[in-house]
């Protein structure tokens, strides 16, 4: 503790963009790390959001439905026309449009941490870990699970299995593969090779973009309440560092209001790109 | 900005959220919304009915009321008409008692004319008697006399 300084703005943004990982990742790919704060928070949202959803579900009356039950109902009914807009199969929709559910409020409710003071989590778990005997200073967390790049490619690889799932269920394999070689140039043999490796792109661009969108929208979301977090912080008693605390009390106001639109946006498009692909999976070209 | 096994974590937990939702929540909320739907549509279909039931009903009302009106005033035109007829029957009825009394009274009048008249032959014919005995100072044999006396009773009918 003697060793103890206010962390510089550096510092501190680097902290607080360590993940909390089960060993020390070496190289940009290591399958031997986890993310361990990533995973808890995401798994600890998602069965949070589809317990009380079931909950919900269980209670759910055909008469007169509660405010909760009307919110729900509102945001099913949304999912369901959407669903039925988009993927044209009854049998599919049956699990692709509870899966676009899971989708909307898991990634809502991932999203909405974000809105958490940024310090909050970080600083309580810095306690926790202080007290159990390790050094605060490497008790890292990262509360947003959507701004961690493996999270929203896991799931974008979700949707590509099951693009992948439903092109073979629905064409049949000999028929995907009759048009992963033939389309979309057309079925002459020198145009095999292009064909298939603009397909390969296709899927390629489609689930890394499809990842890579929501990523992108919450890590930098998150790294401006950093930044804002710090102007808050640069409070030292002198009239400039009072105007940098007051802006960044007007910055961090604008910028949460800005953020209930963005994550529910993000919520939304993910869901629909869900169901687009998998509609797509489903027509021949 | 690291790949790691956390996305192959992301990758099962999505599917295992994914099934509990269509397992657990989207058909029990599904099955509830169209429910309503059906008790709405079922409520709004009995709204329509009954409005056009109540249509039906109020021209129902209306048309046996006509009819009420009708079969009423044909009632009192019927009743009036019985009434002048028992009025009239009422009227001959007595105008024939009347004539019968009278026809009865006359016939009376005439049978006490008659009475009165054959009495009056009789005491005439004794008045005659005792005229003539006093004329004649004489008394006259009624029995000689009884032809004259017949004669004379015959001419004065």
């Amino acid at each position: 503790m003697a060793t103890e300084h206010a962390p510089n703005a550096s510092e501190y943004i680097v902290h607080h963009l360590t993940f909390l990982t089960n060993k020390k990742q070496v190289g940009l790919v290591d399958w031997s790390v986890f993310h361990l704060d990533t995973l808890f928070f995401s798994i600890g949202l998602g069965l949070l959001g589809v317990f009380i959803m079931a909950r919900l579900a269980a209670r759910a009356t055909s008469g007169v439905p509660g405010r909760f039950q009307a919110a729900v109902e509102i945001i099913v009914e949304m999912v369901a026309d959407q669903a039925k807009g988009i993927v044209h199969s009854p049998k599919s929709r049956e699990f692709v449009a509870p899966l676009a559910l899971t989708v909307f409020v898991w990634i809502f409710l991932m999203n909405a941490m974000d809105l958490l003071p940024v310090d909050l989590l970080p600083k309580i778990w810095s306690w926790i870990f202080g007290a159990a005997g390790h050094d605060p200073h490497h008790a890292y967390l990262r509360v947003v699970p959507t701004a961690d790049l493996n999270a929203t490619l896991g799931m974008s690889a979700a949707v590509l299995l099951l693009c992948l799932y439903y092109s073979v269920k629905i064409k049949g394999l000999g028929h995907w593969i009759h048009e992963l070689f033939t389309a979309p140039f057309g079925a002459h043999p020198l145009l095999w090779p292009v064909n298939f490796a603009m397909q390969l792109i296709e899927f390629v661009a489609k689930t890394v973009s499809h990842g890579m969108r929501l990523f992108g929208n919450m890590y930098a979301g998150e790294l401006i309440f950093m930044l804002i977090a710090l102007m808050g912080a640069a409070w030292a008693g002198t009239l400039g560092s009072g105007l940098l605390w007051i802006g960044g009390v007007i910055a961090g106001t604008l910028w949460a209001i800005f953020h209930i639109l963005i994550i529910t946006l993000q919520a939304f498009i993910f869901m629909m790109l869900t169901l687009v692909y998998v509609g797509q999976a489903h027509e021949s070209h | 900005m690291n790949l790691n096994a956390t996305l192959f974590a992301q990758l099962v937990v999505f599917f295992i959220l994914a099934w509990f939702t269509m397992k657990f929540v989207w058909p029990p909320i599904m099955k509830a919304l169209d429910e309503r739907a059906k008790k709405i549509a079922d409520g709004l279909s009995a709204a329509d009915k009954a409005k056009s039931d109540l249509q039906l009903a109020e021209k129902k009302v209306v048309d046996e009321l006509k009819k009420a009106r009708e079969s009423a005033t044909e009632l009192r035109a019927g009743a009036e008409k019985q009434g002048a007829q028992l009025i009239e029957e009422a009227r001959q009825e007595a105008a024939q008692i009347i004539a019968q009394a009278r026809k009865a009274a006359e016939g009376e009048a005439a049978v006490a004319a008659q009475r009165a008249k054959e009495a009056l032959r009789e005491q005439v014919a004794v008045l005659a008697v005792a005229g003539a005995e006093r004329i004649l100072r004489k008394e006259i044999n009624a029995q000689v006399h009884a032809d004259l006396l017949a004669n004379l009773k015959q001419e004065l009918k």
